[in-house]
C-alpha cells in the first residue's frame, strides 16, 4: 500500500497547518470574546432597504442617492 | 425562461444599476479588475464620508448570491428529477420510455443524479450562502466582482458539461469524481477563484472577529481543493479519456479518502457554515453556545481526514487501515453531535417559534437528520455492523437521510431566508406554500429512508442466511424480488420530495416576479461602546 506513504504524510502536514491556524486564531484574539460574535450577527439588519424606508427612517440613504453621492 | 432572465440580469435594476455604479469609478481605459479594485477603495473612502451623513459604506455584491440562489432551485429540480427517474428504472427496468436507449440507462443517469444534486444543487447553495454570509459577517463587499462572476458562470459550465458527458458515457468511473480531465481542470480554475474571492473578502473584513460560519466555509473550500487535486490526478490519453494516476487497491484508497472527505467537507462542513448563520438569524436568537461552535469546528477538522477506509471494509485494503477508518469514524460522533445539539438548542426557550415558522421547521428538522445520520454513519462503520449493511440499500438509505434530510433541508430553509432578501422582499410570496413544502418533503424523506432501511437489513440477512449444510439459503435474485415493494415506496418518497421542490420553484417565481433585484447597502461601522 504505497499510497499510504502519500496519504498519511499528507494528513500529518495538514494537521500541522490546522494546528498553525488554531495557534494563529488563539494568538490573534479570535477567541477572546466568545459571547459577542453570536449576538453581533443578529445586530446586522439584513432586511431589504425598501422595507426600511416604509417602516421608519426617511433619512436612510438608498441606493439611488448613494449613486448620486458617487457622482459628486 | 423567467429564471434565465433573472440570472442574466434584471433589465431595469440588477446588473445594470451595479454596472452603472461601477462605471463611475473605472478610470478611462482601465482594465476591469482595476476598476473593481478602484471601486472597493472608492467605497471605503466614501464610507468614511457618508458615515456622518447617513450610515452607508458602499454596496454588498448581491448579484452573484442571487444568481447562485436561483440556480440552487433550478438544479435541485433537475437533480431530483433524475433521481426519481432512476428510482423508477429500478422498479420498471424495461419501461418503453428508456428501454434500449443507452444514454438513459441507469448506469449513466445515476452519476448524473449524484453530480447534479451534490455539485449543482448543493454546490450552488454553498456558493450563494458563503458569498452572502462572508459579506454580511465581514461587513464588506465581496472581493473582486469579476472573479466572483467567473465562479458563477464557470460552475454553471461545469454542470452543463457534466449533464452532457455523463449520459454519453464519458466518465472516469470514480464515484463522485466521474468528470473527465478537461472538466476537472475547469473545476480547479473555478475553485481557486472561489478561494481567492472568499479569503480575499475575509482579508478585507471590517470586523476583527471571523464569525464561526466563515471558518466552516473556509475549511470546506480549502479541503475540497486538496481532495480534488489528489483524487483527480490522471493521465489523459484523448480529450475525453484518461486513466487514474493510481491503480487497484491504491486507487480505491485514494478514491474513498476523497469520497468520504467530500462527504465531510462538501456535504458537512460547508452546510454547517450555513447552519451557524441561518439558524440563529431565522430564530432571531444567538447560537446556543458560541464556545461550543468553536470547539465543534476545530474538533471536526482535526479528526475528519481518516474516516474514508470504512468504505472499504473486508476488501484488499490492509486490515489495520480498515480499523483505522472505523476508529476515526466513531470519534466523529462526538463533534457531530456537539454541533447538532448546539444548533437545535439555539431554539431553547423559544420552541413556540417552531409552531408557526416553516423555515425554522426546515432548519431544525435538518439538524435532527444531521444527528440521525451522524449517529448511523459511525455505527455502520463498525466492521461487524458493516458486514451486514455493506452493498445493501441500507447504505442508500443512510446517504439519503444525510442528503435529503440534512443537506437539502438546511439548503431549502436557508434559501427561503435568502431568496426574498435578494429581491427586496422580507419574506417569500407564500408562507403557507413553505409549510406545505415542509410536510410533503418530510413525508417523502421518511418514506424513502424507512423503505431503504427495511430493504437493506432484509437484503443483508438474506445474503448471509445459510442452510444446515452450509449452502446459501437464498439466491441473489430472491433478495431482489423481496426488495421490489420497497423500491415502490422509495419511488413514492422521492417523488414527494421532488414535488416539494416544484412548490418551492413556484413560490420562488412568484417572489421574484414582484421583486427588484438590487444590491443592499453596507451599513457603516458603528463604533463599539466600551
Amino acid at each position: 500500500m504505497d499510497i499510504l506513504l502519500l496519504l498519511i504524510p499528507l494528513s500529518v502536514v495538514l494537521i500541522l497547518f490546522i494546528g498553525a491556524g488554531f495557534w494563529w486564531s488563539v494568538k490573534s484574539g479570535q477567541f477572546d470574546d466568545l459571547e459577542g460574535p453570536a449576538h453581533r450577527i443578529l445586530a446586522d439588519d439584513d432586511k431589504p432597504a425598501a422595507v426600511d424606508e416604509q417602516n421608519s427612517a426617511p433619512t436612510a440613504l438608498t441606493s439611488v442617492n448613494l449613486r448620486d453621492a458617487d457622482k459628486r | 425562461m423567467g429564471f434565465v432572465w433573472f440570472v442574466a440580469g434584471h433589465p431595469e435594476t440588477g446588473l445594470r444599476s451595479t454596472g452603472g455604479r461601477t462605471r463611475t469609478h473605472i478610470a478611462p481605459g482601465g482594465p476591469c479588475a482595476l476598476g473593481q479594485q478602484y471601486f472597493e477603495r472608492g467605497a471605503t473612502t466614501m464610507g468614511a464620508e457618508t458615515r456622518t451623513a447617513g450610515g452607508v459604506a458602499g454596496m454588498f455584491n448581491y448579484t452573484v448570491v442571487r444568481q447562485f440562489a436561483i440556480m440552487t432551485v433550478v438544479w435541485g429540480i433537475v437533480g431530483m428529477l433524475v433521481g426519481v427517474i432512476i428510482a423508477a428504472q429500478l422498479l420498471w427496468p424495461d419501461l418503453v420510455l428508456w428501454d434500449g436507449i443507452p444514454w438513459l440507462s441507469y448506469g449513466r443517469l445515476r452519476p448524473l443524479h449524484t453530480n447534479a444534486v451534490i455539485f449543482a444543487f448543493g454546490g450552488s447553495a454553498l456558493f450563494a450562502t458563503s458569498y452572502y454570509v462572508v459579506q454580511r459577517t465581514c461587513q464588506v463587499r465581496l472581493f473582486s466582482g469579476p472573479l466572483a462572476a467567473f465562479t458563477f458562470w464557470g460552475w454553471q459550465v461545469v454542470i452543463v458539461l457534466a449533464a452532457i458527458t455523463l449520459p454519453l458515457g464519458i466518465t472516469t468511473s470514480k464515484e463522485y469524481a466521474e468528470l473527465e480531465w478537461p472538466i476537472d481542470i475547469l473545476i480547479t480554475l473555478v475553485w481557486v477563484s472561489y478561494a481567492i474571492v472568499f479569503f480575499g473578502t475575509i482579508a478585507m473584513r471590517k470586523t476583527p472577529h471571523i464569525y464561526v460560519a466563515n471558518w466552516f466555509f473556509g475549511a470546506f473550500i480549502l479541503t475540497v481543493a486538496l481532495l480534488h487535486l489528489v483524487n483527480s490526478a490522471a493521465i489523459p490519453v484523448t480529450f475525453w479519456k484518461s486513466y487514474s494516476a493510481y491503480a487497484g487497491a491504491q486507487d480505491a484508497m485514494v478514491q474513498w479518502w476523497y469520497g468520504h472527505n467530500a462527504v465531510g467537507f462538501f456535504l458537512t462542513a460547508g452546510f454547517l457554515g450555513m447552519m451557524y448563520y441561518f439558524v440563529p438569524k431565522q430564530a432571531g436568537r444567538p447560537v446556543y453556545s458560541y464556545r461550543l461552535s468553536v470547539v465543534h469546528f476545530w474538533a471536526l477538522i482535526f479528526t475528519y481526514m481518516w474516516a474514508g477506509p470504512h468504505h472499504l471494509h473486508y476488501t484488499a485494503l490492509p486490515d489495520w487501515t480498515q480499523s483505522l477508518g472505523m476508529v476515526f469514524s466513531l470519534i466523529l460522533l462526538a463533534p457531530s453531535w456537539g454541533g447538532m445539539i448546539n444548533g437545535i438548542m439555539t431554539l431553547s426557550g423559544a420552541w413556540h417559534k417552531l409552531r408557526d415558522d416553516p423555515i425554522l421547521k426546515f432548519l431544525i428538522v435538518s439538524l435532527s437528520f444531521y444527528g440521525m445520520s451522524t449517529f448511523e454513519g459511525p455505527m455502520m462503520s463498525i466492521k461487524t455492523v458493516n458486514a451486514l449493511s455493506h452493498y445493501t440499500d441500507w447504505t442508500v438509505g443512510h446517504v439519503h437521510s444525510g442528503a435529503l434530510g440534512w443537506v437539502a433541508f438546511i439548503t431549502i430553509g436557508s434559501m427561503y431566508y435568502l431568496i426574498p432578501r435578494m429581491f427586496g422582499k422580507t419574506e417569500m410570496w407564500s408562507i403557507r406554500l413553505i409549510t406545505l413544502h415542509f410536510w410533503i418533503a418530510t413525508i417523502g424523506v421518511v418514506l424513502y429512508i424507512a423503505a431503504m432501511w427495511i430493504a437493506g437489513v432484509m437484503q443483508g440477512l438474506m445474503w448471509r442466511a445459510l442452510n444446515a449444510d452450509g449452502t446459501l439459503t437464498y439466491a441473489f435474485v430472491e433478495g431482489v424480488k423481496a426488495t421490489y415493494p420497497f423500491y415502490a415506496i422509495r419511488l413514492l418518497g422521492g417523488f414527494l420530495f421532488f414535488g416539494g421542490m416544484l412548490i418551492m420553484a413556484w413560490n420562488t417565481i412568484k417572489t421574484v416576479a414582484g421583486g427588484k433585484a438590487e444590491d443592499a447597502p453596507i451599513p457603516a461601522i458603528v463604533p463599539a461602546h466600551a
